[in-house]
């Protein structure tokens, strides 16, 4: 290795920003869709994702290419953010006509919604270098998906950062996420008022960079 | 007599099925209206396999998917580093139950107790 050679390796150290694809997986309805759009719009781009209150909202993946996220320490991280459909092992129509939505629309949703778990899954396995696992904290962490989807996170070896949202409702718990996963960096914030949200980036550079 | 069929799968059954072979039997079982118990569960691989297959066969009013129990991994196992990673300790697979989505349903669920409830009627 030439001198030149190794002055360019210790640059690249020095100032190289890393760029890695995260993407932010959950059970429906977790606020995966509003942590994109608000890291979206936080650092400089655009989202089209759609917020909603039902199910499955999100019934394909969603890009977000090219964001720099600065930690308070001044270290950063280069990310494409991948917004996925809430995992799921069932799909009921059923539950979408109970939102008000008529039947056939209800089974076509129902039908995307299954395309959509199904193409999260093959993100998970081919493209992702990193995983925020958002968890409504006013909910059960033990859960049947969350257990199964940080198993499946953990033996594909990729970091994983918990992100306990909702802490703005009465009933949220964010220390029985911890306790439930004591073995991830679990973050409380509200993506809906950006509570906190400052300590998501912050651990978001730390885990990823 | 009305009643729930259940089938108990031995690890002996599965030990020589691959990821996709399993999901196949798991899901064809299921849905038939069976609960399927599962001496030894499934792996994280084997589980994104059954996620995958589940959402290509649900039909609309037809089979709407499935209900999965199981308990979470152990703390001590959780919070083992890379060494028990190196030697396959960490998640070792445990007991699982698995159902068509509209016959069961969890009641509660904490690290060493499950309760869930089955219905013979399919809802």
């Amino acid at each position: 290795m030439g001198f030149g050679e190794s002055i360019t390796r210790v640059l690249n150290r020095l100032f190289y920003k890393k760029h890695v694809r995260i993407g932010i997986y959950g059970p429906p309805n977790a606020g995966k869709t509003t942590l994109a759009t608000r890291i979206a719009r936080d650092w400089g781009a655009t989202s089209e994702g759609k917020i909603s209150p039902i199910p499955h909202e999100t019934r394909s993946a969603g890009k977000v290419e090219n964001l720099e996220i600065i930690a308070g320490n001044g270290h950063s991280v280069t990310l494409d953010i991948v917004d996925t459909p809430g995992v799921a092992t069932k799909v009921d129509y059923a539950e979408f006509m109970e939102y008000g939505i008529g039947k056939e629309e209800a089974i076509a949703r129902a039908r995307e919604a299954t395309e959509g778990v199904a193409e999260a899954m093959h993100w998970l396995r081919e493209d992702i270098d990193g995983v925020i696992y958002m968890m409504d904290a006013a909910e059960d962490p033990f859960m049947q998906v969350n257990i199964m989807m940080i198993g499946i996170i953990e033996s594909r070896n990729l970091p994983v950062l918990i992100a306990a949202n909702k802490i703005d409702l009465p009933d949220a718990n964010p220390q029985h996420i911890k306790r439930a996963f004591p073995q991830h960096p679990v973050i409380p914030i509200s993506c809906r008022d950006g509570t906190r949200i400052d300590e998501l980036y912050d651990a978001i550079v730390q885990t990823f960079r | 007599m009305d009643g729930v069929r259940i089938d108990l799968i031995s690890q002996d059954r599965f030990v020589m099925l691959s990821a996709h072979e399993k999901a196949a039997l798991v899901l064809s079982i299921v849905r038939s209206g069976t609960i399927v118990i599962l001496e030894n569960g499934l792996t994280p691989e084997e589980q994104a396999e059954l996620i995958e297959m589940t959402m290509s066969e649900i039909m609309p009013g037809e089979f709407s998917g499935i209900e999965i129990e199981t308990y979470p991994a152990p703390s001590k196992v959780r919070g083992k580093g890379v060494f028990s990673r190196l030697l396959g300790q960490d998640n070792p697979p445990r007991l699982t139950v698995i159902g068509p989505a509209n016959q069961i349903k969890t009641i509660r669920k904490d690290p060493d107790m499950i309760s869930a409830w089955v219905s013979s009627q399919i809802e």
